[in-house]
């Protein structure tokens, strides 16, 4: 996909800017050609930049660029092989992830490291408890943790409520004052906007902003583009393990220099062009009424062939519990589900898939994949009765039918036998529409088809998308991210609290009024 | 601060090779025979122990057999727990079910009933143990009961069943024809150990070659994916301990031509031995990995183990502390395996 640029040139930019930043007095934390391998692969080939006391500075780079071995081993937990740490003045190495605390380094991962048994309170402090010969001080404990919440906004949580009923945001929240309950001055956030909707994301970045008046740093890493430029000061981008610009003003950097410099390709068009649908497409999809006692109601919708449909709307919204029951993965409680004129059984998901509709899940990782097993075995896991002769496996033909639809999706190496583990998550993405292309399903639903893919990848899956639609697939798109509902689809059901309160073609209305609409909660 | 550029393009060459052999390495360990390795250097220390220290007594083809014959009721049953584990369920009933089924099949009215036709006894048994496996599967499938409770109930409940029927007498075997199956040869070998072999060949065929061994392996490897992708997980699962319970059955005719009496007592513990076989042979207890051969060498493995501490007299106690050992050192390999694959992971 990416081919690289120019190497020599993009690392003199490099140099150069690191050798100004370099004598800048503010520095906090200054990071000096890093690198690290694992056996024989080659992780990080050289990463400099610095962190200013008080600043956003963001991490950009796509899957595989080298973020995740980059916070491993500012946290201690990876010890880099070459290269040092410039911690306020004073050259460093950071043996654990204690003497990475204890220098005043936090880290916040991805998957967050709440344990959900314990209350908030507990969960900010576990490990240095407040205790009096083994004995916890539950008040003083409990009112320490309601100041740490309060300064991130969430004095309204009792600190003594299991963390495990928290939503996720919650969770990222005490997982943040676990960081704050430590005397820290640099916080590194792991893609902290992947589980959450607009909403959090909003006051994800005001908590950010209060970090920073209070002067503590953050590394920010994502591969968000739009995030970025709202939350951060300045971004270095990390490209096949190298730094290949640091500091750049995030204000300032046009983003086709960022996407170029990512992906050492320059897109302009993020969207594929729309095909017009045919007046006489035959409808394909057809809910009427359709409802989920406690979840949602009276949600009606049609596809017609060649057509996306997206449903736009905020984690929580129902919006991933709709394509689940339309699915026959959840019982509907009313209402009814029409493939090609048939009415499905409720509540059979075998049902669906004999009739041609086929869902690629929201959590691709639990709920798509089998993460351990060749890649054919994921992609024909739907049809592979149907290549068997009666009950007899015919491998040699799923390995075809994969290869063929691998190399059709340019998914390179088109190694069949490879274990889907090791695939990027663009790639895992990719098995996931192999899966139902091979089965050749008439009507389609993606729930968060881009989650954790990255800029390039996103890219081609939104082509296929389109090609699909054009073949004459009906589609129906649920994503967190409005602008990709918006240009993905022909049309847009917003949804808010169960209910689907407008409805409109994707041209006639932009981020700002869905929002609206979902704020309002009312049909326009 | 050197030019990255250049300190990498000096040691690329040298890194690339060492990671071509250890993805060779990586490839050999992570195939079948990879797997099973450790267990094969272990049979074979076994078995240069055992020559060392009993000599020819150990050292003959009559003992190899009896080796085996040892090994082929407990690794029938392991066999049927083996598909259950794959697809990340438990039987703990095998045991209990295995007791059940030989009171069943040597009750006086069926032994009567099969003075004709021998078969019928093992008809029996085989039915016995699907109408427990059916029963574990419902409540499981259904149910929602987690496996390991379903499966704890009926090992109390069938034990239970087994005393009632039988009125807690041991039933003495007298069919003849039966009796005289089981101690006919074919090729000087026992027809117990033929039937290991023809369950342990259909069972790898039915795990690796068929559409019912890959919904197995991937109802173990995600069922959510599976049940999304439109297998019907509820009812495999309930195929699956049918499975284990007439494999439960068929050990149970094996063990009655063995002991030539049927007792509700029989089996007691056998699911420990089968879970433990299946788990050293590299079965993954969490789901998505099964291996037929693996089981069956973890099988023989134990039962080598049995015979080389009976050739040299020594206690059962030191035996189940070895037995102990070659568990925990089984399962710590097959967790340091893991962990690499997980750590190749986070490479990047």
């Amino acid at each position: 996909m990416s081919t690289p640029g120019d190497p020599d040139k993009a690392a003199s930019v490099c140099y150069v800017r690191v050798v100004i930043k370099a004598d800048h007095p503010t520095s906090l934390l200054q990071v000096r050609g890093l690198t690290k391998s694992f056996g024989g692969a080659q992780a990080l080939k050289g990463v400099d930049f610095d962190v200013r006391a008080g600043e956003v500075h963001c991490v950009l780079g796509q899957n595989g660029a080298g973020k995740s071995t980059l916070i491993k081993t500012l946290s201690g937990a990876h010890q880099p092989d070459k290269g040092e740490f410039v911690w306020q003045g004073q050259p460093v190495t950071i043996t654990d992830p204690v003497a990475a605390l204890n220098l005043g380094i936090a880290t916040m991962y991805q998957e967050l490291d709440v344990v959900d048994g314990l209350s908030i309170a507990e969960n900010i402090f576990l490990g240095h408890e407040n205790s009096a010969g083994g004995v916890v001080r539950r008040r003083a404990t409990n009112n320490a943790a309601r100041d740490l919440m309060t300064r991130l906004g969430h004095g309204d949580l009792s600190p003594t409520r299991e963390v495990g009923t928290l939503s996720p945001a919650n969770k990222q929240i005490v997982a943040m004052a676990r960081a704050l309950s430590h005397d820290i001055k640099l916080m590194i956030m792991d893609e902290p906007s992947a589980v959450l909707d607009s909403e959090e994301v909003n006051n994800l970045f005001r908590v950010v902003k209060d970090l920073t008046t209070q002067g503590i740093a953050v590394i920010y890493i994502s591969h968000r583009l739009e995030e970025i430029k709202r939350v951060g000061d300045r971004i270095t981008v990390l490209k096949d393990g190298r730094s290949q610009a640091a500091g750049l003003p995030a204000q300032t950097t046009p983003t086709r220099e960022l996407i170029s410099l990512m992906t050492g390709t320059d897109m302009e068009h993020v969207f594929p062009p729309r095909v017009a649908v045919a007046d006489d497409a035959p409808v394909l999809l057809e809910v009427e009424g359709l409802a989920a006692a406690g979840v949602f109601s009276g949600v009606s919708l049609s596809v017609r062939a060649g057509e996306v449909v997206g449903l736009a709307g905020l984690v929580g919204s129902g919006r991933s519990e709709i394509l689940e029951t339309i699915y026959g993965e959840r019982r509907a409680t009313a209402g009814t589900v029409t493939l090609s004129g048939k009415v499905l059984k409720p509540g059979s998901v075998s049902a669906a898939v004999q009739n041609d509709m086929g869902l690629s899940p929201e959590e691709r990782k639990s709920q798509g994949l089998m993460l351990e097993e060749p890649i054919y075995r994921n992609a024909t896991l739907s049809t592979f009765t149907r290549f068997a002769r009666g009950p007899l496996l015919d491998e040699a033909a799923e390995r075809a039918a994969t290869r063929e639809q691998m190399t059709a999706l340019e998914l390179r190496p088109a190694e069949p036998d490879r274990i889907t583990r090791t695939l990027s998550g663009g790639n895992q993405q990719k098995i996931m529409l192999a899966r139902w292309l091979i089965h050749g399903t008439k009507v389609l639903l993606l729930d968060e088809p881009t989650r954790g893919v990255d800029v390039g990848a996103r890219m081609e899956i939104y082509a296929l998308i389109r090609d699909l639609a054009a073949k004459g697939t009906a589609i129906v798109v649920v994503s967190s991210e409005i602008d990709e509902v918006l240009g993905l689809a022909d049309r847009v059901l917003v949804i808010s609290d169960g209910g689907v309160v407008a409805q409109k073609a994707s041209t006639e209305i932009d981020e700002h009024g869905v929002l609206d609409l979902v704020m309002k909660g009312s049909a326009a | 601060m050197s030019e990255p550029t250049t300190t990498n393009a000096a040691d690329a060459n040298p890194a690339d090779r060492s990671a071509v052999t250890q993805n060779a390495a990586k490839r050999f360990f992570a195939s079948p025979a990879g797997r099973s390795i450790g267990l094969i250097i272990a049979l074979l220390v076994l078995v240069v122990v055992g020559a060392i220290t009993a000599g020819d007594n150990f050292m003959n083809l009559n003992n190899l057999l009896v080796i085996l014959r040892s090994a082929s009721v407990i690794g029938v049953v392991a066999i049927g727990v083996t598909f259950v584990i794959t697809a990340g369920g438990i039987d703990l009933s095998v045991g209990s079910v295995l007791g059940l089924t030989s009171v069943l099949a040597s009750l006086g009215a069926i032994q009567t009933a099969a003075s004709g036709f021998w078969p019928l006894m093992v008809f029996v048994a085989i039915a016995g143990g699907v109408l427990a496996g059916l029963v574990n599967g419902m409540i499981i499938a259904y149910g929602s009961v987690v496996a390991f409770m379903a499966t704890l109930a009926m090992l109390v409940a069938a034990r239970g069943i087994a005393e009632l029927v039988s009125q807690r007498k041991t039933q003495i075997v007298d069919n003849q024809g039966f009796l005289n199956f089981f101690r006919s040869d074919l090729l000087g070998i026992s027809w117990v150990v033929w039937i290991f072999a023809i369950v342990a060949a259909l069972a790898w065929f039915l795990l690796n070659r068929t559409t019912f061994g890959r919904r197995t392996v991937a109802i173990g490897g995600n069922a959510t994916a599976a049940r999304l992708a439109g297998v019907n997980v509820k009812r495999h699962t309930v195929y699956l301990y049918m499975l284990s319970g007439s494999t439960a059955g068929i050990a149970a005719t094996m063990l009655l031509s063995r002991t030539t009496a049927g007792t509700s007592t029989h089996g007691q513990l056998y699911e420990l031995d089968a879970i433990a076989a299946v788990v050293v042979g590299g079965t993954l207890l969490v789901g998505g990995r099964g291996t037929i051969g693996g089981t069956v060498l973890g099988v023989v493995l134990f039962s080598t183990l049995t015979n080389v501490f009976i050739q040299n007299n020594l206690s059962t106690s030191v035996q189940l502390v070895a037995k102990g050992i070659i568990i925990v050192a089984a399962v710590l390999l097959q967790q340091r395996f893991a962990n690499r694959e997980v750590s190749a992971k986070a490479s990047p």
